[in-house]
């Protein structure tokens, strides 16, 4: 997963060797002149005209409008034991049935709803506390860096699901809530190394100079001349936190050591497996599970190269 | 050099001492009583039931005040004592440990290694060629963002349940031994080649990506430039771009050792592979939280040491570390 961390210069899309800076399609003459309302206009531009951003943000949006919408249409409970047992997908159960007679529809769609919830809450606190640890560190430096560039280390050298199953072995989690919390607090590392690093170049520049002359709080240099900088960093690094936390979280699920009693991606994977649905060729039970993960993460991923193009002009394609 | 191996030597020390001090104290500090626990799963007899309490206070070595149990677990960690199996009692935990070992690392270092050294081949070529980055990238993707597990659950379905060209679960045939023997030995690959390119293919996509937008990163330096304009032939300016670019990608190779870890551990279950995951998965089920905090103190040692390895090899990679200055991963 640290294989797709953004890495400055980062992800580049040209397959060509050499620079190539080529006016956008669309885009008469000077690709500035027509089109310079405000910046946010400017970026939906060149957002709707990349097609990884398209196609990756349009899949995973589809995905969230079946996790909030499906949970409200299915006809059956998900843990309910509603139909007959070990049924291939028909009209009356688009995607068949477990071996306990439980509707698999049911339980993606529900599943789905987790995973959202355990990306959004866990890479969210995993995103706030990386930025607030890589910006006091590279701003603050001194002995307050070192101290916690030390904890960043040592946390990012624990592997995550290691302290997890301990955690959890120990814990009873009973929420998907808590099982966020818990991949947040220990899925940070590599983020506050890279908000750090490029703190570090951003705060000798000339701006942050002046406003730190004119008496402006830490605080406020941070997040009106620091942070502004990194904007486009600061939420690729979200992306790819929202889609770790949903793989670590369903390994978590896989390992039986998410809340009992429930519905999640991880958990019907377990099920099928414990159920020998693999041995009995139930299909319908176990690809489910595993295709809405690479579809939302995937399509998460995907998404963030094309972020990277529509922010560094220097990467467009075409 | 001895300022930069000292430096991460340091760092190694402090996440062990850490580690075992959340081993050590997550059973005591978290909320809920483990001995409690183990003896409503047990539904012990009401005599026995005192008997056993009185068992496990002494086995976490709960009947003496904190700082001296913290240093006992200390002192018993250092005699290579992890405690006693509550599942496969009276078994050690470090030999249930030992045990396993050699399966598990039977697959992760294989995989780390040759998923390490084709990812970056395949992702250096497809900075080069356009059909092939038009391959080789989006299934790139697709992978990375694979759960290994699942993975392992489809690849045993269709080469293993569906073809049956592979045997579905275990490390050998159930009618052989351990031994080295040839017969042995093609079972126990056999067994091999499906967990290991489920933890392959996975990891493979990630460094491909890498090294491709590495690559062209560095292939847009002015060193690059500057090279090709003298009129040097554009192998010669690739292997350059290669070296420097495999430099992060070592950096990432440490930053990935746990994800990698946790990944094998969840395919070894996948495929009932005798190894660490299987056990991990059954001291969960069984709540044998000594065979637990064993497993997870193991772990950490094992990528602690990796990351030393690593380090070491960075040393011999980029002559900047050799002289003192900054870099290293």
């Amino acid at each position: 997963m640290s294989a797709a961390e953004p890495r400055d210069g980062g992800v580049v899309a040209t397959g060509a060797p050499a620079p190539r800076v080529e006016a956008p399609v669309g885009a008469p003459g000077t690709p500035a002149a027509p089109l310079t309302p405000t910046h946010r206009s400017e970026f939906l531009y060149f957002a709707f005209r990349n097609w990884k951003f398209v196609a990756g943000a349009g899949l995973v949006l589809a995905f969230l409008v079946v996790a909030i919408v499906g949970p409200m249409l299915v006809q059956h409970e998900p843990l309910e034991f509603s139909g007959p047992t070990d049924q291939p997908p028909s009209s009356e159960y688009w995607f068949g049935t477990t071996s306990f007679g439980q509707d698999v529809l049911s339980q993606f769609v529900h599943g789905l709803r987790a995973a959202f919830l355990v990306g959004a809450v866990g890479g969210g606190i995993a995103w706030l506390l990386g930025a607030a640890i890589g910006f006091t560190a590279g701003y603050r430096g001194g002995w307050l860096d070192d101290v916690l560039t030390m904890l960043t280390n040592v946390v990012l050298v624990i592997p995550t699901l290691a302290i997890l199953i301990i955690v959890a072995a120990y814990l009873n989690v009973h929420s998907y809530a808590t099982e966020a919390i818990l991949i947040g607090l220990t899925s940070w590392p590599w983020a506050a190394r890279a908000v750090r690093a490029q703190t570090f170049s951003l705060k000798t520049r000339e701006f942050v100079d002046v406003a730190r002359l004119s008496g402006r709080s830490t605080g406020r240099i941070i997040g009106s001349e620091i942070a502004p900088n990194m904007s486009s960093y600061l939420l690729m690094m979200f992306i790819l936190l929202f889609g770790g936390a949903i793989l670590i979280g369903a390994s978590l699920d896989f390992l039986g050591l998410g809340p009992a009693e429930s519905v999640s991606l991880g958990l019907m994977m377990n099920n099928s497996f414990l159920a020998s649905a693999l041995l009995l060729g139930s299909w319908w039970w176990f690809l489910p599970p595993g295709l809405g993960i690479i579809g939302v993460v995937g399509g998460l991923y995907v998404m963030n190269v094309g972020l990277d193009e529509i922010f560094n002009p220097r990467l467009r394609e075409k | 050099m001895i300022r930069y191996l000292s430096r991460k030597v340091v760092i190694y020390l402090v996440t062990f001492f850490v580690a075992v001090t959340i081993d050590w104290a997550i059973p005591r500090f978290m909320p809920g009583d483990p001995i409690e626990r183990l003896l409503a799963r047990m539904q012990a007899q009401p005599g026995s039931a005192e008997i056993l309490n009185d068992y496990y206070t002494e086995a976490f070595g709960f009947d003496v005040p904190l700082w001296q149990q913290y240093l006992n677990f200390w002192a018993a960690l250092f005699h290579g004592d992890l405690g006693v199996s509550i599942a496969n009692f009276p078994t050690p935990v470090s030999e249930l440990i030992v045990g396993a070992l050699p399966y598990t690392l039977a697959l992760l270092v294989p995989a780390v290694l040759l998923s390490f050294w084709a990812g970056n081949k395949v992702g250096a070529l497809a900075a080069r060629r356009k059909t092939l980055d038009n391959t080789v990238l989006p299934a790139s993707y697709l992978l990375t963002a694979t759960p290994q597990m699942w993975l392992g659950i489809v690849l045993a379905w269709v080469f293993a349940s569906t073809l049956a060209w592979f045997p579905v679960s275990g490390a050998y045939d159930f009618s052989l031994q351990p031994a080295w023997t040839l017969e042995f030995a093609r079972s126990f690959l056999e067994h091999w080649v499906l967990p290991f390119s489920a933890l392959f293919l996975v990891a493979f996509g990630g460094w491909a990506i890498g090294m491709r937008n590495m690559i062209i990163y560095e292939l847009e330096a002015d060193y690059s430039n500057y090279l090709a304009s003298l009129g040097a032939p554009s192998r010669l300016v690739r292997r350059y771009a290669y070296r420097n670019a495999l430099l992060p990608q070592i950096t990432g190779l440490a930053l990935a050792l746990g994800a990698v870890v946790a990944g094998a551990l969840v395919v070894e279950i996948v495929f009932s592979y005798p190894g660490l995951g299987t056990l991990t998965l059954n001291a969960i089920q069984n709540r044998d939280y000594f065979l637990i905090q064993g497993v997870f103190l193991f772990l950490i040692t094992g990528v602690l040491i990796a990351n030393f390895v690593i380090d070491i090899a960075y040393v011999f990679i980029d002559p900047r570390t050799r002289v003192g200055m900054q870099g290293g991963p």
